[in-house]
């Protein structure tokens, strides 16, 4: 009866998209983990960090690990937009008057210019930090005998209030912390309704874990970055 | 002469036997052999979806979107069956009489038979089909009481059994179309029926979209198109429900039964306005539990009028419970066409409630007060207060009623629990039809009509949650097996032709009748001259009748008739979407059924079920049947003129049930 | 109450629409939005104008057929409501109505407010259905007992009129409400289960074949459906066709 692969079927399209997307809230946790170490000033803070670092690109399951985190950006990414042409093809002309708050809420609607703003975001922030850590000049912390890139104190100078860009590099950081906060409260639930996850009993707690979820992890990566500027002012 | 073509035999038996006797056709056979089936309500759908499942090649059509929308989809209280499931002591034989006897004895006992001994397999196939019936706490299905009788034999599916049904026969009908079993017109009208050497041999249909005229030729054509309650204008029929294919038949040889017996529902919203387009049924399950009234005085019904007074605050001896005082042993659950009679002699006499004077109370303060009572007393609640009860009482109220008192409120506004629902009786279902042998054959041989179309087995007045067992009795049990005895004379024939004199005379009528609407150059839209036949046939061939009205009808139908072939205004062209001369097309040939219907109400000198005649009731009022000159169909002939229709009486024969006089004091 | 209507008028499925405005005056606020719409229509035709077309029929909220997009919203403002059972109470006197057509590639415009939705009648036939035959023998319809809470959860998808207000309101067109619908209410039925697998791939299939968009959960449909048909349906069928694919031999 039906011939469609999983894969070219719509439902397909969104269960990739579900995946990859609670997939990537992992990420952000592990991400989130070695941030929070920003946090601790001084030596010990650095050398807590800059450990942390070196093992995240030094350790094979890590880097495997990290390999699918590139894929399913970049899935996510490409699904996302043929998802997006794809619907807009469904409707050729659109209304001449909607009112679209009347029943869905403004995030579930703008997944995609959320997207869009966190995929720029990654972009600027893996040349930022990324290139830097793998081919940048790094300076070098030495501990246990072992050299580590000491990508703590590039962190700390590139927020440093004396950096005439750090202004405005913290804004936009706080900005698409925003955005990836919008996403994540309409996308955590979302992706367990695309999974078929759905339960009178559960799903309230999911939607509740996913906005506190969608409030907090964003929240920290901001105030870690705040609080690098403001402890340098 | 009209032949009935009943089996021989005891009437238990007739049905059985008749199965074993009729012809088959063979599997190879049946696929050389085309059906169409026009409309897909519960009979369409089920017979169209058999007939296929069978083999036959089978052509459906329905003028809306999708076959889903039929009107059958409206129904709401639920569908009768003899499964004795309570074990109230139900029978084939009970579920049969109590339609005989619903009907005032006026409808064919071996149809009627044979209609209750199918009922059970319905709901049995509905099951398997996956109609979601309501079930109790064991998983066991439900039943409730309908419509007066004794016994608990109604099956339902909350408000909504017609919908289910339906929907569960469009699954059928589906499967086949996925199947290209059945080929499906959407959005087309059956404009004509094609009969060459005397046997209906097509169609001609009229694509609503585009326009053209399409030739359709078949083997036999089955008529699924249901009622004719749009007669009236205003009744709770489907804005679309219309007469056109029964009567394109009767002009083409079929005999139309028992035009005058149409059923007035007494729990109607009222009418609230002139642009008024419809009428919304409010379930006949609230007379369970609703009081019936209107005030006794004059003073106290302006006051209510005008808004002086509030219902609430007439006083208990201000207030004529007038079904309660006429039939104190039926009270508010008389049949139908009882409490709709009454609630129009009390209005007639100026009591009725609302602006324009025809509307009565239902009343639920009782039932509201009962109900907490009970629940107070079931929690354990000492000397509740009157709040507390009447909190009580409105959610058991709410419980039991609560998705029909929204729908009031939607409609009018009004707040149901706080003051009593307004109702008023409307036209709802037509027991008259096409006339049909045993076979549900018409007189036109190859042409068949099944369902509310016929006039077969509900006499003059249909019981309760019958009209959804007569459809899919028809479709799914009825024509599959007899529909074999007349195309066993088919299989040698080959496909039908459309390039044929007859098809071409049929065609050129067709375009004609459109060009003649079209082009009539009148200033008047078509919406006007259905009113105005509407209010003739409500005022005179409506809840009651008499002689010199019918008559006064029939030559204002006639002139009326005249004035919309000379002033009607149809907009548009004939090739495009034209929803104005759809209608325009359908109220023409309601304009000559209405005649028709008045003819024959005036020659039936009886009163009969839903068919009352002033002159013919006893001293209190009641209807007067006479069974000695009127136990029969009255089958009218086409002949040029409605009035003037040709009539053909078909003797109703009662073997097993004494004709008795209906009484519900 | 006086009102100032645009409406979406096309006189065919080639043709090039636009919106037109049309005043109506002393309309009843006891009217329904369709008998505001015959008001209208009988002024066009008195005045030699066509009348704007619309599908509808039962005009109770049943049939499914009314369709209209009012004021930005499937089926005008207030919830579990059809056009047909829409009031003119519902609006302020001097008001501006909006009306257009249900917009969706797999709806295409026949006229003004008509649209073609038999893109839903061909996803049922490609799956929603039981394959049983008529016949007077099926077992009896109580020798299969159905839990009470599935036969009612079943009847709350069972509801679905088809009107296509969820893919009209969807700012995807997707008709994942439809599908679902028909698909969870037979997968809660033991008779739906044999043929389970099958239905629900072959009916996303079709689905996808019409035309119309994906779900992206935003829950318009839900909270437009007149019906009120909860997405916990689309749930059941994301696992199901999930199920469907995983255990799939082909």
């Amino acid at each position: 009866m039906a011939k469609s692969g999983l894969l070219s079927s719509s439902l397909a399209k969104k269960y990739a998209m579900a995946a990859t997307g609670l997939f990537l809230c992992l990420f952000l946790v592990g991400h989130l983990v070695g941030n929070l170490q920003l946090f601790i000033s001084g030596e010990a803070g650095r050398e807590a960090f800059n450990v942390y670092a070196h093992f995240m690109v030094s350790n094979p399951a890590v880097k495997l690990l990290s390999y699918l985190t590139y894929l399913s950006i970049l899935f996510h990414a490409v699904d996302g937009f043929v998802l997006t042409k794809l619907n807009r093809k469904a409707r050729p002309v659109s209304y001449a008057v909607e009112k679209p708050s009347e029943n869905s809420s403004w995030m579930s609607r703008n997944m995609m210019v959320l997207g869009t703003i966190m995929l720029v975001f990654i972009v600027v922030h893996m040349q930022n930090f990324w290139w830097q850590m793998h081919f940048g000049a790094m300076p070098i912390q030495v501990v246990d005998g072992v050299e580590l890139h000491d990508l703590y104190t590039v962190v700390y100078a590139f927020f440093n209030p004396a950096e005439s860009m750090a202004l405005l590099s913290l804004a936009l950081y706080v900005a698409a912390m925003f955005a990836v906060g919008f996403h994540l409260w309409h996308g955590f639930s979302s992706s367990f309704q695309s999974l078929g996850l759905r339960h009178a009993k559960y799903t309230p707690i999911i939607r509740f874990f996913g906005r506190a979820f969608a409030v907090v992890v964003p929240g920290l990566f901001a105030a870690v970055v705040v609080y690098i500027y403001l402890i340098q002012a | 002469m009209l032949d009935s073509k009943i089996p021989d035999g005891p009437l238990a038996d007739k049905w059985t036997k008749h199965k074993d006797n009729v012809r088959l056709v063979n599997p190879a056979n049946k696929r050389l052999i085309d059906v169409i089936v026009v409309g897909t309500g519960l009979a369409g759908s089920s017979a169209a979806a058999s007939l296929a499942e069978m083999g036959y090649s089978v052509k459906a059509f329905c003028f809306q979107d999708s076959p889903r929308r039929a009107h059958s989809i409206a129904a709401q209280g639920g569908i009768n069956a003899a499964k004795n499931y309570q074990n109230d002591g139900d029978s084939t034989y009970r579920l049969f009489y109590d339609t005989i006897k619903g009907g005032d004895y006026r409808s064919r006992e071996a149809n009627v038979h044979r209609l209750a001994e199918v009922s059970a397999s319905i709901i049995d196939q509905c099951v398997m089909q996956g109609v979601p019936f309501a079930r109790d706490y064991g998983g066991m299905l439900d039943n409730r009481s309908f419509g007066g009788v004794q016994v608990s034999r109604t099956f339902y599916a909350k408000g909504q059994t017609g919908q289910q049904l339906l929907l569960g026969a469009y699954s059928a009908l589906s499967r086949q179309i996925g199947q290209g079993k059945v080929e499906m017109f959407n959005r087309h009208e059956m404009m004509d029926v094609v009969v060459v050497d005397g046997k209906a041999r097509g169609i001609i249909a009229r694509n609503l979209i585009t326009g053209e005229i399409e030739r359709h030729s078949a083997h036999a054509v089955v008529l699924c198109t249901g009622g004719y309650g749009n007669t009236f204008f205003l009744s709770t029929n489907a804005m679309g429900s219309n007469v056109s294919a029964a009567w394109k038949a009767h002009r083409r040889g079929s005999y139309f039964a028992n035009p005058c017996y149409t059923q007035i529902h007494p729990t109607c919203i009222p009418v609230s306005d002139d642009a008024q387009s419809k009428l919304t049924l409010m379930s006949e399950s609230l007379r369970n539990d609703g009081r019936i009234w209107v005030p006794k005085h004059s003073k106290d019904v302006e006051a209510i009028r005008n808004g002086s007074l509030k219902p609430v605050d007439l006083a208990e001896e201000d207030r004529d419970y007038y079904l309660e005082r006429r039939y104190p042993a039926f009270g508010n659950l008389v049949p139908r066409d009882v409490a709709s009679r009454a609630a129009k002699e009390r209005c007639d006499a100026g009591m009725g409630v609302n602006k324009a004077g025809q509307a009565v109370f239902l009343d639920f303060d009782s039932a509201i007060t009962r109900y907490g009572s009970t629940e107070a007393n079931v929690r354990g609640i000492e000397n509740p207060t009157a709040e507390e009860v009447r909190a009580l009482g409105v959610a058991a109220v709410e419980a039991k009623y609560g998705n029909l008192f929204q729908m009031y409120q939607q409609i009018t506004a009004d707040n149901p629990y706080e003051t009593p629902m307004k109702i008023y009786p409307a036209v709802h279902y037509t027991m008259g039809g096409l006339w049909v042998d045993y076979n549900l054959m018409t007189t036109v041989p190859g042409l068949y009509a099944a369902g509310e179309a016929n006039f077969s087995d509900h006499g003059a007045n249909r019981l309760g949650a019958s009209a959804l067992m007569q459809g899919l009795a028809d479709g799914y049990f009825v024509l599959p097996y007899v529909i074999g005895d007349y195309l066993a004379d088919d299989i040698r024939t080959g496909a039908i032709s459309t390039d044929s004199s007859e098809f071409d005379e049929a065609e050129k009528s067709v375009t004609a009748r459109i060009d003649a609407l079209l082009n009539c150059g009148g200033k008047t839209p078509v919406d006007d001259f259905h009113k105005k036949l509407g209010q003739i046939m409500w005022n005179k061939c409506g809840m009651s009748r008499n002689a010199i009205g019918l008559r006064e009808a029939i030559t204002e139908i006639q002139a009326l008739r005249e004035r919309f072939y000379k002033e009607v205004c149809v907009p548009g062209r004939a090739d495009q979407f034209n929803q104005e001369l759809d209608k325009a097309g359908r109220v023409a040939d309601f304009l000559e059924l209405g005649e028709l219907m008045c003819k024959d109400a005036l020659e039936r000198n009886e009163s009969c079920g839903g068919h009352f005649r002033e002159e013919y009731q006893s001293e209190d009022g009641e209807a007067a049947r006479d069974d000695k000159g009127y136990t029969h169909v009255s089958n009218w002939e086409y002949t040029g003129v409605p009035s003037e229709a040709a009539l053909h009486k078909e003797e109703l024969v009662f073997d097993n049930v004494e004709l008795k006089t209906r009484s519900y004091k | 109450m006086d009102f100032t209507l645009k409406i979406w008028r096309q006189e065919g499925p080639q043709a090039v629409g636009h919106m037109a405005t049309y005043q109506v005056t002393d309309i009843s606020d006891e009217m329904s939005f369709l008998e505001m719409i015959d008001v209208l229509n009988d002024q066009l035709v008195r005045s030699g104008d066509e009348p704007v077309a619309f599908d509808h029929d039962c005009r109770e909220g049943i049939c499914g057929m009314c369709s209209m997009f009012i004021n930005g919203e499937a089926h005008g403002p207030n919830r579990l409501t059809t056009t047909c059972q829409l009031h003119m109470r519902s609006f302020k006197n001097g008001e501006t109505i909006t009306i257009e057509p249900w917009r969706a590639a797999a709806f295409p415009v026949i006229r003004d407010l008509v649209v073609d939705r038999s893109s839903m009648d061909r996803i049922i036939q490609s799956g929603g259905y039981v394959s049983v035959n008529t016949n007077g023998n099926t077992v009896d319809a109580n020798a299969l007992p159905i839990p009470k809470p599935a036969a009612d959860e079943a009847f709350e998808a069972a509801v679905c009129i088809g009107c296509g207000a969820c893919v009209a309101t969807c700012k995807n067109a997707s008709a994942m409400l439809f599908v679902a619908a028909k698909v969870s209410q037979l997968a809660l039925l033991p008779q739906g289960q044999p043929e389970r697998t099958a239905r629900v791939e072959g009916m996303v299939e079709q689905m996808d074949l019409e035309g119309f968009g994906n779900c992206t959960n935003t829950g318009a449909c839900e909270v437009e459906c007149p019906m009120g048909i909860s997405l916990d349906h689309i749930a059941r069928m994301n696992r199901d066709y999930l199920t469907a694919k995983v255990a799939n031999k082909g």
